[in-house]
């Protein structure tokens, strides 16, 4: 009889009436397979392994993270509510004990999701990891987290949403912008003034196999995070690293992917990207939730597994160990290079533009920071879109010092005077989440 | 116009029998009720002789031309696993790559050989003739007689089990048990577990009928036989042959379909069956039970035998009852019977006496029990009495609401479903067993909801086996990319074109299932099928639509048969 060493919670929920659009990677069809292999190897009735039902997030859940142009429902659908609810299901589960580890094995996904939702993008709406990472520190006081995204896409949504938080260590492990969507997380996006070095972006070179990968998390993102020392980590666990992934250019398998979970040890891995849905997704999941449950995973092998055929040229495994010891002289001269950007300033601003692939919108933003080193500092965010919605977004950090809580205030109060449609407010220490419609279009 | 009527009628009467640990409970039941009830001892040693000497004493007098059917329910397959009297069978397993099947090891000979099918049904690895081979010369050493086959996803093709069978042709076993035959439900383990007792009870169930059927031939009894199954739903001898292993735990379904007359038409009920040692508690909507989502666990081994949804209790009318830490304790352990009927111990039973709720045995027996209780918390009698009956029922609603959350947290895969699926939520409790009639009153108070005792509570079992429906499902595959239409329970598979319909689909697998249940014993007039799952996928690759993968479930559904009243 198999008994799971660590007891672990599964929410399953592959949405199998939601699609983006029927040819879409991300349709109903995508977990039909994994679930069959789930369901066919029996997992679900191995002691120790728990399924949840996923519940559903509230408005509230949401907007405690997402500034949602023009509101919630605009840019969100059930699925959404539910997928997040997933992950917020297995949160609770783990901080009320029921269980050791969790997998939140839903869709849609979230890491390509920012804080301000204008639409979707690269099949994102509300970021899921966030949700629950908010909810846990609204509701157990959780303070130092990790989210490590292995997704094979750049986890930009996340690092959006944690750029400037000193108290979220964000590592993102993909395929290197310059060759796949979105084009970012390069060695230098290290965080905001306040938060600088939190945010850890490891971009790997194509064809990138096992051997890079999991060296790659055994010299560079595990002695960053013992250093960080998380309350909890969160993996995005994305699964499009895959050799038969049709969207990008790795080599990772599905026995690469346990040993990647057995080494991360992550409380909860919440389901991103991976549109392999036959050669990988049933295999990759099965071996994530077998290593997570601390079981002999040895014998999951995909069909047209061929370890020579995959593996990795010697340039590959030097530009990876290359890659590596930037990113950790960058980690360990964090604190003098944040110095450096401070110096004499008291707001530091920063304008770029996002574009919304799935729902082809353009957005400009501008987002302001106060330099602080009481809090995570007062954000704002000016935001418009081609869409014509033009908006203000004000954050009052969880902790916030006084003087903080005062800049952020002001700023909301003074929206009026701005050329904005609505201005909103994220007061997260009284967890209250205004808005103020200026304009009625 | 008596018998003339009746013979005009056709068959009308029916049998039902359940034997239960204590008791063998028989009814006759004719269009009009029940017509004759009797009780035997069940001889546990013996169960033939009971349920032989039951059927004789229900027919005395009675001619048994006039009987439609009668059917049996027994604890032989269940007993026989429990005590471990089961025949040695021999099985292999094809696994291909993924947990280690020695994980799921059910016995000996058990044999892991090369193979393998992926999830949409394609070969990855072929049989390894040798292997089979030399895992039968073996099997045959070790006197072997019958053997299970069991691949992983053989339900979505079945070409390994059914070449591996071909293969032990020449080894001349008895009987030989395929995976896919059994459950058109994924999940290997189960499927394993469930094809090995198939296999294992297999003997002890043929002969058992058998005896059953030549002894009634013999005095002349030409019945046709029926057997509960664990879904609270019938077959016929000659379908039980091949799956023995449904007959596994058919006595809570015996009771739970012998309280579907007590239950509302449309409504959601919770069914207690108060017994000595445990409580067995089950929910019906609208009159159907609710099922379990892939089948039955008995001890070690979880199944794909389709069941009933229930959850006992260690607590019943004999529960052993103490003081732990100043509180009253019930349960779970029975130490034999109640004070009043010679026990040592003090049970709920014993506090009904002192309640003077019943009065057949020896009060003064029960009262001291109670006695001793109250001494050692310092209350009176009378009021421990009370605290013990309270505790008792509070215990059982406490079950019971815990039933119906775990039924409504049940995962579900879609939006649709997690956002309108149906939420049982209970009205009515219909209660039956030995006590039934003494907890009503404040269950009802209690729990707020309407109850009742079931009429004729002692022999509801019996009837519920007498009256319940022939059932089976049915479950089919279509992959329009690779061309197939797969029923595997049903050994059905065909080429198919594209143009295969979702409505097609759904036609196939209720004219199977319609086939399958009237090849069970049903009567072809009177099915009522449903589909009960019926998903359809498109399935593209490189951004075109390349097929339809359909997948569906249909069944019959457990309820009464038509044309009887309680």
């Amino acid at each position: 009889m198999l008994k799971a060493l660590n007891k672990t919670g599964l929410v399953f929920f592959p949405a199998f009436d939601w699609a983006i659009d029927p040819t879409h990677p991300e349709r109903e069809e995508r977990l039909l397979y994994t679930q069959d292999q789930v369901f066919e190897e029996g997992i679900l009735d191995i002691e120790g392994i728990v399924e949840y039902k996923p519940s559903l997030v509230s408005d509230m859940d949401i907007k405690r993270v997402h500034f949602c142009v023009p509101d919630v429902f605009s840019v969100t659908t059930k699925s959404h509510f539910i997928s997040a609810g997933g992950a917020i299901t297995m949160g609770r589960a783990l901080m009320e004990k029921e269980i050791e580890r969790g997998f939140a094995l839903v869709r849609p996904p979230g890491h390509h999701s920012m804080r301000v939702v204008h639409g979707n993008r690269g099949f994102c709406n509300i970021n899921n990891e966030a949700i629950l990472v908010e909810y846990l520190r609204r509701h157990y006081g959780v303070k130092r987290v990790a989210i490590v995204d292995t997704d094979c896409h750049h986890g930009d949504g996340t690092q959006d949403i944690y750029w400037h938080d000193p108290d979220t260590l964000f590592i993102s492990i993909h395929q290197d912008g310059r060759t796949l969507y979105p084009g970012s997380g390069f060695m230098e996006e290290l965080g905001g003034p306040n938060a600088f070095g939190t945010t850890v972006n490891i971009p790997l070179p194509p064809s990138t196999s096992d051997e890079g990968y999991l060296y790659t998390i055994e010299h560079v993102v595990l002695p960053i995070l013992s250093e960080f020392k998380p309350e909890i980590i969160i993996n995005s666990a994305g699964q499009d690293n895959h050799f038969s992934d049709p969207l990008t250019n790795m080599n990772f398998s599905a026995q690469g992917y346990a040993n990647l979970t057995r080494m991360l040890k992550p409380d909860i891995a919440v389901l991103e990207g991976g549109y392999s849905i036959e050669g990988a997704l049933p295999y990759v999941n099965t071996g994530l939730i077998l290593a997570l449950a601390g079981l002999d995973y040895s014998g999951i092998v995909e069909p047209g597994f061929d370890a020579a055929r995959i593996s990795q040229s010697g340039e590959v495994t030097r530009a990876i160990k290359r890659i590596g010891e930037t990113v950790l002289s960058h980690w360990k001269t964090r604190k003098d290079m944040q110095e450096k950007i401070r110096r004499g300033r008291d707001f530091i601003e920063r304008r770029r533009t996002i574009m919304y692939d799935t729902d082809m919108i353009y957005e400009m933003q501008k987002d302001e920071i106060r330099i602080c080193d009481e809090c995570a500092g007062a954000l704002k965010i000016d935001s418009s879109a081609d869409t014509g919605q033009h908006i203000l977004g004000v954050t009052i950090p969880t902790g916030a010092c006084r003087v903080c809580r005062q800049t952020a205030l002001d700023w909301y109060d003074q929206a009026g005077k701005g050329p904005y449609d609505r201005a909103f407010l994220q007061d997260r220490p009284n967890d209250e989440y205004k808005e103020n419609i200026l304009k009625r279009r | 116009m008596g018998r003339i009527g009746l013979i005009l009628m056709g068959n009308t009467m029916i049998i039902g029998l359940d034997v239960g640990g204590t008791h063998t409970d028989v009814v006759l039941i004719g269009p009009d009720g029940p017509m004759r009830e009797v009780k035997v001892l069940t001889d546990n040693a013996e169960l033939f002789k009971s349920v032989l000497t039951g059927l004789e004493k229900i027919t005395e007098g009675i001619d048994t031309q006039l009987i439609r059917r009668a059917v049996l329910s027994t604890t032989l397959t269940t007993n026989a696993i429990v005590t471990d009297q089961v025949e040695k069978v021999g099985m292999i397993v094809l696994a291909g790559p993924g947990i280690d099947p020695m994980a799921f090891r059910t016995c000996d000979q058990y044999y892991c050989v090369s193979g393998s099918i992926d999830h949409r049904g394609r070969e990855i690895e072929g049989v390894v003739e040798d292997e089979v081979l030399k895992a039968a010369a073996l099997m045959k050493v070790a006197g072997i007689k019958n053997v299970g086959v069991v691949g992983k996803f053989s339900t979505r093709n079945p070409s390994h089990e059914i070449r591996v069978e071909k293969i032990l042709t020449d080894y001349a076993f008895e009987k030989i048990f395929l995976g896919h035959r059994i459950s058109g439900n994924l999940n290997f383990p189960r499927r394993i577990a469930t094809t090995f007792l198939n296999a294992s009870v297999s003997s002890v169930h043929s002969r058992f009928y058998n005896a059953v059927k030549k002894s009634l031939m013999e005095k002349g009894l030409n019945i046709p036989i029926h057997i509960l199954k664990a879904d609270g739903g019938t077959m016929n001898f000659s379908a039980s042959i091949d799956f023995p292993g449904q007959t596994i735990l058919s006595g809570p379904a015996a009771s739970v379909m012998g309280a579907i007359h007590s239950a509302p038409k449309e409504g959601d009920v919770i069914v207690l069956d108060i017994g000595g040692t445990t409580t067995d508690i089950a929910v019906l909507i609208n009159q159907s039970p609710v099922l379990e989502p892939l089948g039955i666990s008995l001890g070690k081994y979880k199944t794909l035998i389709r069941s009933l949804k229930t959850f006992s209790i260690g607590v019943g009318g004999d529960s052993y009852v103490r003081v732990e830490n100043g509180e009253i304790v019930v349960g779970p352990m029975r130490k034999g019977p109640a004070m009043a009927y010679g026990g040592r111990l003090p049970t709920p039973t014993d506090a009904l006496f002192v309640l003077e709720k019943i009065d057949n045995g020896d009060a003064q027996a029960a009262f001291k029990g109670m006695e001793s209780l109250a001494a050692n918390l310092g209350i009176s009698v009378r009021e421990v009495a009370e605290k013990v009956f309270e505790k008792t029922c509070s215990l059982i609603l406490a079950a019971a609401e815990k039933l119906v959350n775990d039924i409504n947290s049940k995962p579900v895969y879609t939006v649709h479903e997690l956002l309108e699926g149906y939420v049982v939520r209970p009205t009515r409790l219909v209660i039956l067993g030995g006590p039934a009639l003494h907890f009503t009153e404040h269950l009802r108070k209690i729990s707020g909801y309407h109850a009742e005792a079931v009429p004729r509570w002692g022999v509801a079992n019996a009837i519920g086996a007498g009256l319940a429906r022939t059932t089976c499902e049915v479950t089919l595959f279509v992959d329009t990319e690779k061309g197939v239409v797969l029923a595997p329970e049903e050994n059905y598979s065909k080429t198919i074109r594209s143009m295969y319909s979702f409505s097609d689909a759904e036609d196939t697998a209720l004219e199977l299932l319609r086939k399958k249940a009237v090849k069970y014993g049903a009567d072809a007039e009177n099915l009522e099928t449903e589909i009960t799952e019926s998903l359809s996928f498109n399935m593209v690759r490189g951004f075109r639509t390349t097929g339809k993968n359909i997948r569906i479930k249909t069944q019959v559904k457990p309820g009464l048969i038509q044309g009887y009243r309680d």
